[in-house]
C-alpha cells in the first residue's frame, strides 16, 4: 500500500485585539534568504502570508498514513512550533496538544509508522498557499513518502518563516507563497564525533543531533572508543570502561545514555552508526581486557607495552564475537563501523608468536595479510549478526577480497588521491563514503568553509554506475583539540557547508559567493535556536548568542 | 602529614599518557613536539608561575565549613573595602565551589592538619581600595601557607587580588576529594606592568556578559589591562552622551547592539574589582566608517574624477569642525573612562580617498606637504594628540604614528603590532626613548591546527637588540583577539587558554621557559577555568575531572 503521508498547516480564525506601538518603520520588501541546504526545486513569490502563533497548528492530512500517535511526527510538531515562532511565550505545549486533538478526534489512526531503519530516500513535497484575503483559507501542505521526509519538510518550512519587526502588520511572522519539491542528492550525510580523545557529555551530543537536523544530516557516526579512552559501558565487558575510560563514573556512556542518544536521533531522522575500531586504535581496550592486545617485544623479552589487537589468539575472536553481539543489539542501525585503519605493524613484527603464526599461514613478512586475515574474521562476525560493515579505506587498500556489500570509507589524501581511490573502489563494485575533504577538525584562519563547499564528490573517472556507488559523505570532527567547550562553534556552521554539498543539486550550488548570504542567514538561525554557531565574517545577527 | 603527590594531578597524568598515542587518522604529520610526555609539575597548577615559590610536602586540609578569608589585624583595609570583601567571597566560592555541601557534615573542630584561615594584610597606609588600578600599581604580594593560618601580605589591594588567585591555585583535591593545600611560601610580582587583552566589539558586537566573563578569566591569568577596541569601521556600539546619533546610526542596531553609559560603567567597575584597567580605543583617522553614518562632514568625501563618488574615506583632517568634534568627543571619553590612558589608534590609514579629494589636495599644497600623505596623517594626529593632552590623559598609539615621526609626549605608549620586523621596531621605539608594548606575536585571531599556544609562549617582548635602559622601556604586551571571526559563540574558547600562554610570559620571570612544565601546569589550569565556568578549550587529548557544563 503506497499511501501518501500528509501533514497540513493551518490557522484558526480568531478575533484578536492588538495594541500596536510603532516607533519607527524600516520598511522595504523582505528578501527571503531561503533554505539551507538548498532544496532541489524551489519556487517562491513575493506574495506573503502572515502567521499567528495563536492560531497556527499542525494537522495530519486525512489521507495520511501517519496519524496522531506517530511518535516521530507528534514529537516533531512540538519541537518545530517554538522553532517557527521563537518569540512566542504563550502556552505552547498545551495549546498545541489541544489543537492536535480537536481535528483528529474524528480521524481514526489508519497506519502505524514503519520502523525499518535503513538508508532511506526522502521525497518531500511541500506547498504553501497563502491567501491574504481569506484567513480561513490559508493552508500549507507537506507531502512525503515517509515520516523521514516529513521531518525534512518541517525543517524546510521552519526556515521559510521569517519575522518582520518593523512592518505595519498585525502579525509578526510571515511565510511567502512557496512550492518546493525536495529530496537528497546522497543518502548518507554524516557527522563523526570522537568521544574517546575527549569525553563529550550526553547533552553536547544531543544538541549536536539537533543542529544536524537543522542542516538535514542523517547519520551520526559515533567514534565512541579509541586509544585514549573507552567510555562505552559494555554490559558484557564492564571492565572495558571501568578500567579504560578517563573516569569510570563520570566519563562513561551508560546503556541508558546510549539509548537516549539513539532515540533522540531517531526523532530527528538521524541514524546512529557506532564505530568500534580495531585492530589498531585500541590501547584503551587493553586496560580492561587482558590478553586482547599484542604484547610488544624488545629483542627477546617483553617490553611491557602493547600493540594492536592480538590476531593470533582464538580468545580474541571469542571476545569480539560477544562484544559485537552486544553492540549489534544495542545499536539498531543496519550498519556498523569496524574501523581497520592505521595499524602499526612494528609491535606485531616484534612478537615471536605472531611471527610463528605468519609463517604457519604462509604470510611471509607481509603484515597487511595478517591485518586482512583479522578484518575478514571480524567482518564475518558482524555479517553473521546481520549487520553491514563499514570500514576505513585501509582495509580495501590492503585486501580487495571483502564482502561486496561492505562500505568503504575514504579518509586520506589530496583531492587527486581520493579521486583515484573513488575510481578504484567503485570500479571494484564497492559502495563508498567520502570523508577525506571534510576533516573539519583541521582549522585555519578565514573562511575555510569554501573548501568544504567546493568539494565535488562525483568528480572522478568512472561510469555512471560507478558514480551511483558513492552513497554519500561525512564530516569528521576528530577529538584531539575539541571537547564540550569548543565543539559546537568549531562544527557549526562549517559542517553545514558540507551538508549542502551532500543534499543539494551541485549545479545550483556551485558558487560559494552566491551561497554566502544564505549561509550567513543560516548561521543566525542556528544562533537563534541556541546553537553556538560561529560567525562567518564581520556582521551581526539580530539575536546574538545569549550564553557565555 | 605528608602528601607526596598531588593526586588530582596524578589523575590527569593518566589522562594525558593515554592521550599520547599515535596521532589521528590524519594525513597531517603530527609534530613530535606535540607528543610530549606529561608529568605533574612540582609547581602543581600555578599559572602564571610566581617569581619565587617554595612548596613543601607538608599538607593541610581545608573545609568549606571552617575555612575563612579574613582581614588581618593591622591591615589598612577592612570590612569597608568591598573590593577585597567581594574578592574573598569570589575565591571562597572558587575554592569550595560544588563541594560545599558534601563537607557540610564534617566536624567543626579544626585539627592540627586543618587550615582554617587565610589572613590578608595590606601593609601600606593607603590600600588603594577605592582607587582605579594604574600602570604604576603595585601588584606584588607575599603568601605564606602554614599553621596556624595562611598569610597573604601585600602593599596594596592589587597585590592581594593576585595573591588570592595564587592561593586558590594552590588548593587541590586529595584522593578522597578533600580540599588540600601544601605548606608554601611565595613571593611574587609581575615582570611587566602592562598585561593586556584586546577585544574588538565593532566587527562583532559582544554582549556585556561575554565581556564580563572574559574579565573574570583575565583575573584568573593575572592580566591587568582590558584594551577595549570598542569602535571601528564596521560598527559604533559606544553610546555617546554628547553625540548619541553616532551609535544610533553607526551601531549594528541602535538598541540591541550598543553599550549604554551604564554598561560601560559596569565593565569598568567589574574590571576595577579585579585589578583590571579598562583602556578604551577610539581609533582615528582610519577605521572610522561607522562614525560617519551619524556625524556629518566628519569623514573625507572620496572623489571619482571630479565628482564625489558617494563613498567616504578617513576622518577629514582639513576641517576645523573635525577638531571641534574631537575636542568634545574626547572630553566625554576622558570623563567616562577613568584610566590615565586612552588608545588613539592611528593605524592603517588608506590614502587613496584623501588623494582623490580636490580640497585635500589644495590643503596639501598650502601646507607644503607635496604628495606625502603621511605628513597629512601626522598633521591630523598631532592636532588630535594636543587635544587629548588637554584632557589630562596619556595616550597609547599604534606603531605607525611613531613611524611617521609624529611628535609624541614623553609618556606615550607605542603599541607594536606589525608582524615582520617587530623586534627591530621595538629597538627603534625604545631607542627613541618611548615606552612600548608588544602585540605582534600575539594576534590570537589567527588560528591554526594543533598547539599554537607554544608559539605564543616562546615569544618574549624583550627579545630585541638594545641596551638595558631600552629593555626597561618595554612595559608589557597584549594578546589581541580581533573580531572578524569571533563573537559570543566562539570568543571564550578561542581566547582561553591560548591567551594564558601570553599571561605567563608577561607575569613570570624571564627564565620560565620549560615548555613541558608549562604544558603540565596549563593543562590543569585550563580545567580549573572550565570548572569556574569559563569554556576554555583543551590543549590536547585528555579530560578534566569536571567537564564543561554548558553547551
Amino acid at each position: 500500500m503506497e499511501a501518501a503521508r500528509c501533514v497540513t498547516f493551518g490557522q484558526y480564525l480568531r478575533p484578536h485585539f492588538y495594541l500596536l506601538l510603532l516607533i519607527f518603520l524600516r520598511n522595504g520588501p523582505h528578501t527571503v534568504e531561503g533554505v539551507w541546504p538548498l532544496p532541489q526545486t524551489f519556487t517562491s513569490s513575493i506574495e506573503r502570508s502572515p502567521l499567528s502563533p495563536e492560531a497556527f497548528y499542525f494537522e495530519y492530512g486525512s489521507q495520511s498514513a501517519a496519524q496522531q500517535g506517530c511518535s516521530v511526527l507528534d514529537a516533531a510538531f512540538t519541537r518545530y512550533f517554538p522553532l517557527i515562532f521563537p518569540d512566542y511565550t504563550g502556552e505552547v505545549a498545551e495549546r498545541l496538544l489541544l489543537d492536535l486533538k480537536a481535528p483528529l478526534a474524528k480521524v481514526p489512526v489508519t497506519t502505524t509508522i514503519p520502523s525499518q531503519w535503513g538508508l532511506i530516500h526522502y521525497l518531500t513535497r511541500f506547498y504553501c498557499i497563502p491567501d491574504n484575503l481569506s484567513v480561513s483559507a490559508r493552508q500549507a501542505s507537506l507531502n512525503a513518502e515517509t515520516v523521514w521526509g516529513a521531518l525534512r519538510g518541517l525543517e524546510t518550512f521552519s526556515q521559510l518563516v521569517y519575522q518582520d519587526d518593523f512592518g505595519a502588520h498585525f502579525y509578526h511572522y510571515f511565510v511567502n507563497k512557496t512550492e518546493i519539491v525536495d529530496f537528497p542528492r546522497f543518502q548518507f550525510r554524516g557527522i563523526l564525533l570522537d568521544t574517546s580523545r575527549h569525553y563529550l557529555p550526553v547533552k553536547t551530543i544531543l544538541q549536536t543531533l539537533d543542529a544536524m537536523a537543522y542542516s538535514k544530516f542523517n547519520v551520526f557516526h559515533w567514534h565512541i572508543v579509541d586509544d585514549p579512552s573507552f567510555p562505552y559501558q559494555s554490559r558484557t565487558y564492564p571492565d572495558l570502561s571501568s578500567k579504560g575510560a578517563f573516569h569510570p563514573m563520570t566519563h562513561i556512556y551508560t546503556q541508558s545514555d546510549v539509548r537516549r542518544v539513539i532515540s533522540h536521533a531517531r526523532l530527528w531522522g538521524i541514524r546512529v552508526l557506532p564505530e568500534f575500531d580495531s585492530p589498531g586504535h585500541t590501547a584503551s581496550w587493553g586496560k580492561g581486557q587482558s590478553d586482547l592486545l599484542t604484547p610488544c617485544y624488545r629483542g627477546s623479552s617483553l617490553s611491557g607495552t602493547f600493540g594492536p589487537v592480538n590476531p593470533v589468539l582464538p580468545s580474541t575472536y571469542q571476545f569480539m564475537a560477544r562484544l559485537f553481539k552486544e553492540v549489534s543489539s544495542v545499536f539498531p542501525d543496519s550498519h556498523i563501523h569496524l574501523g581497520g585503519d592505521e595499524v602499526n605493524f612494528s609491535c606485531w613484527s616484534s612478537n615471536p608468536d605472531i611471527r610463528a603464526f605468519m609463517k604457519k599461514m604462509g604470510f611471509g613478512v607481509d603484515f597487511t595479510k595478517l591485518e586482512a586475515f583479522y578484518m575478514e574474521n571480524i567482518v564475518n562476525i558482524t555479517s553473521a549478526l546481520n549487520k553491514t560493515a563499514i570500514v576505513w579505506q585501509d582495509v580495501f587498500d590492503y585486501h580487495e577480497l571483502i564482502p561486496k556489500d561492505t562500505v568503504l570509507h575514504i579518509w586520506k589524501g589530496t583531492p587527486a588521491s581520493y579521486q583515484a581511490e573513488l575510481s578504484r573502489m567503485t570500479k571494484a563494485g564497492m559502495k563508498v563514503l567520502l570523508a577525506a575533504p571534510w576533516y573539519i577538525n583541521h582549522i585555519s584562519y578565514g573562511q575555510d568553509w569554501h573548501q568544504y563547499y567546493n568539494v565535488q564528490p562525483l568528480d572522478f573517472p568512472g561510469t555512471e554506475e560507478q558514480k551511483k556507488l558513492v552513497i554519500g559523505g561525512e564530516v569528521c570532527m576528530w577529538g584531539e583539540y575539541v571537547d564540550a567547550t569548543n565543539l559546537t562553534p568549531r562544527l557549526w556552521p562549517r559542517a553545514s557547508a558540507a551538508a549542502e554539498r551532500l543534499w543539494s543539486d551541485e549545479k545550483q550550488t556551485s558558487s560559494a559567493d552566491k551561497a554566502f548570504p544564505r549561509f550567513q542567514d543560516l548561521r543566525c538561525k542556528l544562533v537563534r535556536r541556541g546553537i553556538r554557531a560561529e560567525p562567518l565574517y564581520v556582521g551581526h545577527c539580530k539575536h546574538e548568542y545569549q550564553g557565555v | 602529614m605528608t602528601a607526596p603527590l598531588q593526586l588530582a594531578l596524578l589523575l590527569l597524568t593518566l589522562g594525558f599518557s593515554r592521550g599520547l598515542q599515535p596521532g589521528p587518522r590524519d594525513d597531517y604529520e603530527e609534530s613530535a613536539e606535540t607528543e610530549r610526555v606529561f608529568a605533574a609539575s612540582k609547581y602543581g597548577s600555578l599559572w602564571p608561575l610566581p617569581q619565587k615559590v617554595k612548596i613543601s610536602d607538608v599538607s593541610f586540609k581545608l573545609t568549606g565549613v571552617t575555612f575563612r578569608i579574613t582581614d588581618a589585624k593591622g591591615s589598612s583595609s577592612g570590612a569597608s573595602c568591598s573590593l577585597l570583601q567581594n574578592a574573598y567571597r569570589r575565591y571562597y566560592e572558587y575554592i569550595f565551589g560544588g563541594s560545599r555541601v558534601q563537607h557540610g557534615a564534617e566536624g567543626r573542630r579544626a585539627g592540627p592538619s586543618v587550615l582554617t584561615e587565610l589572613q590578608v594584610l595590606i601593609v601600606s597606609a593607603d590600600s588603594e581600595c577605592e582607587r582605579f588600578p594604574a600602570v604604576t600599581s603595585d601588584e606584588s604580594y607575599e603568601l605564606t601557607v602554614d599553621q596556624p593560618y595562611a598569610v597573604l601580605k601585600a602593599p596594596k589591594v592589587w597585590g592581594a587580588l593576585r595573591g588570592l588567585e595564587t592561593f586558590s591555585q594552590l588548593v587541590y583535591e586529595d584522593e578522597y576529594g578533600a580540599k588540600s593545600i601544601n605548606s608554601t611560601t611565595i613571593s611574587d610580582f609581575p615582570r611587566f606592568a602592562h598585561r593586556g587583552i584586546l577585544l574588538d566589539t565593532s566587527r562583532h558586537f559582544l554582549p556585556i556578559k561575554v565581556i564580563l566573563a572574559n574579565l573574570e578569566a583575565m583575573a584568573m591569568n593575572k592580566f591587568n589591562v582590558f584594551h577595549w577596541h570598542i569602535v571601528d569601521d564596521q560598527s559604533f556600539p559606544y553610546m555617546s552622551r554628547t553625540f548619541p546619533h553616532i551609535s544610533q546610526q553607526g551601531a549594528y542596531h541602535p538598541y540591541t547592539h550598543v553599550y549604554t553609559p551604564a554598561d560601560v560603567k559596569m565593565v569598568i567597575e567589574f574590571g576595577r574589582l579585579r585589578g583590571i584597567r579598562v583602556v578604551p580605543e577610539f581609533d582615528t583617522p582610519g577605521h572610522t566608517q561607522s562614525w560617519g553614518k551619524g556625524q556629518k562632514d566628519l569623514l573625507t568625501p572620496c572623489y571619482s574624477g571630479d565628482k564625489p563618488s558617494g563613498s567616504f574615506g578617513p576622518v577629514n583632517p582639513i576641517l576645523n569642525t573635525t577638531y571641534d568634534f574631537m575636542s568634545k568627543f574626547f572630553k566625554e571619553i576622558s570623563g567616562v573612562f577613568p584610566d590615565a590612558y586612552v588608545h588613539l589608534g592611528g593605524d592603517e590609514v588608506d590614502f587613496n580617498c584623501w588623494k582623490s579629494n580636490p580640497d585635500i589636495q589644495k590643503f596639501m599644497e598650502q601646507q607644503g606637504f607635496g604628495q606625502d600623505f603621511s605628513k597629512l596623517e601626522s598633521f591630523y594626529i598631532q592636532k588630535l594628540l594636543d587635544i587629548v593632552a588637554t584632557t589630562q590623559k596619556g595616550y597609547m598609539i599604534w606603531q605607525e604614528v611613531f613611524d611617521n615621526g609624529v611628535k609624541l609626549k614623553p609618556d606615550t605608549v607605542v603599541h607594536v603590532w606589525i608582524g615582520g620586523g617587530a623586534n627591530e621596531e621595538m629597538g627603534k621605539v625604545t631607542a627613541a626613548g618611548y615606552t612600548t608594548i608588544l602585540s605582534a606575536p600575539w594576534y590570537l585571531d589567527y588560528i591554526s591546527y594543533a598547539q599554537d599556544w607554544q608559539k605564543y609562549y616562546k615569544a618574549d617582548p624583550q627579545d630585541f637588540k638594545g641596551t638595558e635602559a631600552q629593555k626597561k622601556l618595554v612595559i608589557g604586551g597584549e594578546a589581541c583577539l580581533w573580531g572578524e571571526y569571533v563573537d559570543a559563540t566562539n570568543l571564550t574558547p578561542r581566547l582561553w587558554p591560548r591567551a594564558s600562554a601570553v599571561g605567563e610570559r608577561l607575569w613570570s620571570a624571564v627564565d620560565v621557559t620549560d615548555i613541558n612544565d608549562a604544558f603540565s601546569r596549563l593543562s590543569v589550569h585550563r580545567c580549573r577555568m572550565v570548572e569556574r565556568g569559563i569554556p576554555a578549550e583543551p590543549l590536547f587529548s585528555s579530560y578534566c575531572p569536571r567537564e564543561y557544563k554548558g553547551i
